[in-house]
């Protein structure tokens, strides 16, 4: 069984984030980047799955410019055996990324294709299922649980209303979520195994799709701040203040 | 042309999101159609057809769409969709999981998580978990947008008389199975839509401290948060999540307790109209969204807040 695995390079979580003023886009220079939390789940379980022995090859992909095979290569560090870099040099809609990974797809021939719910930057939460549907795969979104068999893959989903457990035929796109696993580290001897471990080069370009964006941004501002509120020195004085001031009591 | 807003419902009944998603299509275009595809839900198309801003409901009864498998469902929506131009959903995880399908299959790039209608092609929406707000242009013909519930106020739900169309069913692919569903049952309001939402934390040490969440929520009648550290930790179930990939909530009134405040708890509920904060580090970022923060051991706090609000004669229901 084959897995590929969808990464993504994005702002780092832990930053916050700056508006650019002539609201063109957020300031991207000087920032910290890191893999998208959601993939790095998605990595740490096609691994595992190949420790268990389910799985036999981990194939890691990422789309964008060349400093996504940084990205690339923390996913060879924890254990992907391959990784895909499909040079793109500006931004492209979900729709795009799922017809780029579909070819990938038919030329990789994986069993699942694991990504992350959703990415940080864009908030779209859309990859996963488009690339299904693009393929005519079932799809299992909000992954928290995953039980490969044979031929199906039993997946337990986080929704809005609790927990939701479905059977998925293969091939099949499994998008994760934070709680599937506790990604790891990759330690220094495995990060530096991954700078042997070999990496296709492709271009977006050379693909035969058409990518071109189908929204167009026009423009990004800071959301109305919320005005500066007050401390209060004790529980009788915020109920006080709740009754009287707020009226929300 | 109409836009198409799919129903979210367990069968039986209108999920309320539903309401605001039928409010929001209506700013998109007066002519909103309602699909309603379940198994036996007669009484959902009645309750969608009562609805005044609702012009046709369209509904298609099969098993094959009684646990909304978007495998079933996607192709049912991108059929009936040819003659709409645009069709829309709630951004919950009702509409996350199918939308992009029926994108995909129509060739479309989908708008996500809308908070404005802007225009027919126009849309704000928030990135980068709210910190920034995006007004986005769709050039497709036809447009595929999922709405943020909580950022539209819910459609009257009484007074209107809408036809109800019997379509058929469309064919299945059968690559998909749904076995069970573990739905949280609880009193409380939904969290989604509860006046008030008290949350609690990490600083809450354990899911038997949690009872002081609950405690104060049933005072308050209101719904029970969480932050992610909360849940990841084992203390409450995940459907409790506040943030930027669990629930967004707006309620008149959100108390965080024992919650540090990060960006991605922040984006699910910075939109609150009153935020009090409780928490002991006086440096925490949760702080900066409050409008009235108690510095304060929760322990101590949360036992006398429950006190002072019993010497309340009222509180509303």
């Amino acid at each position: 069984m084959k897995i590929l695995v969808a990464v993504k390079r994005v702002i780092d979580y832990n930053v916050q984030i700056r508006v650019k003023e002539d609201g063109s886009g957020v300031h991207t220079e000087n920032v910290k980047m890191s893999t998208n939390p959601p993939d790095d789940n998605a990595v740490e379980e096609s691994v595992k799955l190949k420790e268990a022995g389910k799985v036999k090859e981990v194939v890691a992909i990422s789309i964008g410019e060349d400093k996504v095979q940084e990205t690339i290569r923390k996913a060879l560090a924890i254990g992907a055996d391959k990784g895909i870099h499909v040079k793109a040099d500006s931004y492209i809609e979900p729709l795009g990324i799922a017809k780029i990974l579909k070819k990938i797809v038919e030329k990789e021939k994986p069993d699942m294709v694991f990504l992350g719910k959703q990415a940080i930057d864009d908030d779209c939460n859309q990859t996963g299922q488009m690339l299904a549907a693009m393929l005519n795969w079932p799809q299992a979104t909000f992954t928290s649980k995953v039980n490969l068999k044979d031929k199906s893959v039993e997946i337990v989903r986080e929704i809005d209303e609790g927990l939701e457990t479905i059977e998925v035929n293969l091939p099949a796109v499994v998008s994760c979520d934070l709680r599937l696993n506790e990604p790891r580290f990759a330690s220094l001897p495995n990060i530096m195994k991954a700078k042997k471990k070999p990496m296709e080069q492709l271009d977006s370009k050379n693909l035969g799709l058409d990518l071109t964006n189908r929204i167009q941004q026009i423009k990004v501002e800071e959301p109305p701040k919320r005005k500066a509120g007050i401390k209060v020195a004790n529980v009788a004085e915020l109920v006080s203040k709740l009754k009287n001031e707020a009226k929300v009591l | 042309m109409s836009v198409l807003l799919v129903a979210e419902h367990d069968n039986t009944k209108l999920k309320p999101f539903t309401f605001n998603a039928i409010a929001a299509a209506s700013k998109i275009d007066n002519d909103v159609h309602v699909l309603i595809a379940g198994a036996n839900c007669e009484n959902v198309t009645k309750e969608v057809a009562s609805i005044p801003l609702v012009k046709k409901v369209l509904w298609c009864d099969s098993l094959n769409y009684q646990n909304y498998l978007p495998e079933n469902l996607a192709p049912l929506v991108t059929k009936v969709a040819e003659k709409y131009n645009h069709i829309v959903a709630s951004a919950n995880t009702f509409g996350k999981n199918f939308m992009p399908r029926v994108a995909a299959a129509l060739d479309v790039s989908q708008v996500s998580d809308i908070i404005k209608v802007s225009s027919p092609d126009t849309f704000v929406r928030p990135i980068y978990a709210g910190n920034a707000f995006a007004t986005v242009k769709s050039s497709d013909k036809k447009k595929c947008v999922t709405i943020r519930p909580t950022s539209f106020e819910p459609a009257e739900k009484t007074g209107g008389s809408a036809q109800v169309e019997k379509i058929e069913a469309t064919d299945i692919p059968n690559i998909s199975k749904f076995i069970k569903r573990e739905e949280t049952k609880s009193e409380r309001p939904e969290l989604g839509t509860a006046r008030v939402v008290v949350s609690g934390g990490r600083g809450l040490e354990s899911g038997e401290n949690f009872k002081l969440i609950t405690d104060i929520a049933d005072k308050l009648n209101a719904a029970v948060g969480a932050s992610r550290a909360a849940v990841d930790a084992g203390y409450i179930s995940n459907d409790h999540q506040v943030g930027q990939t669990g629930k967004v909530v707006v309620p008149d009134l959100y108390i965080a307790v024992g919650i540090s405040g990060a960006i991605q708890h922040l984006a699910g509920m910075k939109e609150s109209k009153i935020i009090v904060a409780i928490n002991k580090d006086g440096e925490a970022p949760i702080f900066s969204v409050a409008d009235y923060g108690l510095e304060a051991d929760l322990f101590k706090a949360l036992p006398e807040f429950l006190a002072e609000l019993n010497k309340l004669n009222t509180i509303q229901k």
